[in-house]
């Protein structure tokens, strides 16, 4: 069974909007999204169960996100595929999308895991455009994940409860971070993360035209960066032994309790 | 402007939120219609008109018994290569955000999604989104026809047209593709009735992954006790099985606004957000300066919750005992 996971490079802890740019600054050291850790682990379970297989990172992002992916070949993941090209940069849904579906066709695996989303732009639709494009069949927000007869089923939680649908392979699913506890890298899988293939590729190597990628591809633009409305003041403590009678004093001060 | 509504229908009822944004698109000037997608929901459509919709689109097909995003990306395809409509608004929910993606990609256009309000400015569409934790607000656009937004949940509420005629039914067929039906929903949710009821708690301490293990929820009820409040869980705890889905507040579960929320080990995502952002006096625990969750709370204290917690509930109960 081959399984690709979709991983994003992101900016650590906070990231800032380039006020001359409008996008988001990602000249700070980066790091693989936290949420398709969970994707990462998913995978590499699904592929020790099953005895056989590979485990494929595909990214789409600057050259250093390689770094970044290490990551998750030192927890143990077969190789990389990084996307990189200048031209790929400001891509937005519909051009990250057509990027990143052409970069799994090319890859062509038997299931795509997404995390539940990217911690930078909150996004958590991109898989259900990568499905389409791929003309696979989808699930969204697994919070269970098991693999039967050809067939993977989901469970997972909608405004009502909880669903299960089960999809044919190829499929493209994106799981929930209560999905699992992704594994810590071994010492000896961080050593030997360095040498697994880690493959770079550009969109003419994808087929995918320049135009049809980063602003040029894009259908979406940002006018304009302003504060949101306050919501108060707001005030943080740190704990010095003392936060619980000084919670109970705000808690009488506002007559809360 | 001539703008689709997808409106999302769940055992016979449409859903609050894409009633809310079909009256927030009623309101700018324009024409607005509304969309219907599934087996019995032609009745549905008189609703649809008190709240803005001046035609209703219906499709009724067994395929799209359950709701699933895939056969309705293609009814949708079918529809605006049909009608044509510059504008096309979902409020955001599990099953609708991944029908606007898919669309997007199959009909090339932009998605905008978080939105928490629209405008016309100069005759444009613009859409207002919170971004990086809710820290910055971003004015976006579209450069291409049709627009594509998922509205935040809990946006918009729905209003009633005074002036609300009936609604023009018009049915539509379309074909779906082989590849949209191959997901099959084997077991569909169902509006949960039991369990405690937190919408109606003056007092909420709710309990998220920081915990650290199921068992360490009895921290949350004891405070909640004390207080003589109720206990919520963010989806995480709930998808993890530490709490039942009853006691979830956040965008796929409840929406609450008591007079105290005490947010005990919960980051804060938007999605949970989303649903408790509308309390009186929100005070956070959690040992993540970082937490998005301090963004918002009337008080956050950087602190062990294991520590914290028990503490403020000895001092509530000797308080109230005095």
């Amino acid at each position: 069974m081959k399984i690709a996971v979709c991983a994003k490079y992101v900016p650590e802890a906070t990231g800032r909007i380039d006020p001359q740019t409008k996008r988001l600054d990602r000249s700070s050291e980066g790091t693989l999204n936290p949420f398709d850790v969970h994707g990462v682990e998913e995978a590499l379970k699904l592929r020790d169960a099953a005895g056989e297989g590979e485990v494929v990172i595909v990214s789409v992002g600057p050259e250093r996100a390689l770094e970044a992916m290490r990551k998750a070949l030192a927890m143990g993941a077969d190789r990389v595929v990084l996307v990189s090209d200048d031209s790929a940069a400001g891509s937005d849904l519909v051009a990250t999308s057509r990027v990143l579906a052409a970069a799994l066709a090319r890859e062509d695996p038997d299931l795509v895991l997404f995390g539940q989303q990217a911690n930078d732009s909150d996004g958590a639709v991109l898989w259900a455009a990568v499905a389409d494009r791929l003309q696979q069949p989808l699930i969204s927000q697994v919070a269970e994940l098991t693999r039967e007869n050809g067939k993977v089923r989901g469970k997972r939680q909608t405004e009502y409860g909880y669903d299960v649908i089960e999809a044919p392979l190829p499929a493209v699913l994106a799981v929930s971070d209560a999905i699992n506890e992704p594994r810590y890298p071994s010492l000896k899988g961080i050593m030997g993360a360095k040498k697994k293939p880690q493959e770079t590729v550009s969109l003419s190597d994808l087929g995918v035209d320049a135009g049809e990628a980063g602003e040029a591809g894009s259908r979406t633009e940002v006018y304009e960066l302003g504060d949101p409305p306050a919501r108060g003041d707001t005030v943080k403590i740190e704990d010095d032994g003392t936060a619980a009678e000084k919670v109970l004093a705000f808690l009488q001060e506002k007559k809360a309790l | 402007m001539k703008t689709l509504v997808f409106l999302e229908d769940h055992e016979g009822k449409l859903q609050k939120d894409s009633l809310g944004v079909l009256s927030k698109a009623a309101s700018l000037d324009g024409e607005v219609e509304a969309v219907l997608l599934g087996t019995e929901v032609a009745g549905l459509a008189g609703e649809a008109a008190r709240f803005g919709a001046a035609r209703v689109h219906v499709m009724e097909d067994v395929l799209l018994a359950k709701p699933l995003p895939q056969p309705r990306i293609d009814a949708l395809e079918t529809l605006v290569g049909e009608r044509g409509f510059d504008t096309i608004l979902f409020a955001a929910t599990v099953l609708s955000a991944d029908i606007a993606a898919g669309l997007a990609a199959r009909l090339d256009a932009g998605l905008n999604w978080d939105l928490t309000d629209f405008v016309v400015e100069d005759g444009k569409l613009v859409g207002k989104r919170p971004a990086l934790g809710d820290s910055v607000y971003v004015d976006v656009g579209w450069t291409s026809e049709p627009r594509l937004a998922l509205i935040r949940s809990g946006t918009f509420e729905p209003e009633a047209r005074a002036d609300a005629g009936d609604a023009e039914v018009e049915t539509f067929e379309s074909r779906l593709q082989d590849f949209s039906l191959a997901a099959e929903m084997v077991e569909q949710a169902h509006e949960e009735s039991e369990g405690p009821s937190i919408e109606d708690a003056d007092v909420i301490v709710a309990g998220g992954r920081g915990l650290g293990s199921p068992e360490n929820f009895a921290l949350v009820e004891e405070l909640a006790k004390a207080l003589g409040g109720a206990v919520a869980a963010t989806r995480a705890v709930v998808d993890a099985g530490w709490y039942p889905y009853a006691a979830q507040v956040g965008q796929t579960g409840k929406t609450v606004s008591p007079k105290l929320y005490i947010a005990c080990g919960i980051s804060g995502a938007i999605q949970h957000k989303v649903g408790m952002q509308s309390s009186g006096l929100i005070v956070a625990i959690n040992k993540d300066p970082n937490a998005p969750i301090f963004e918002y709370a009337d008080l956050g204290v950087v602190g062990d919750l294991h520590e914290v917690v028990p503490k403020l509930t000895e001092l509530v109960r000797q308080r109230k005992a005095a």
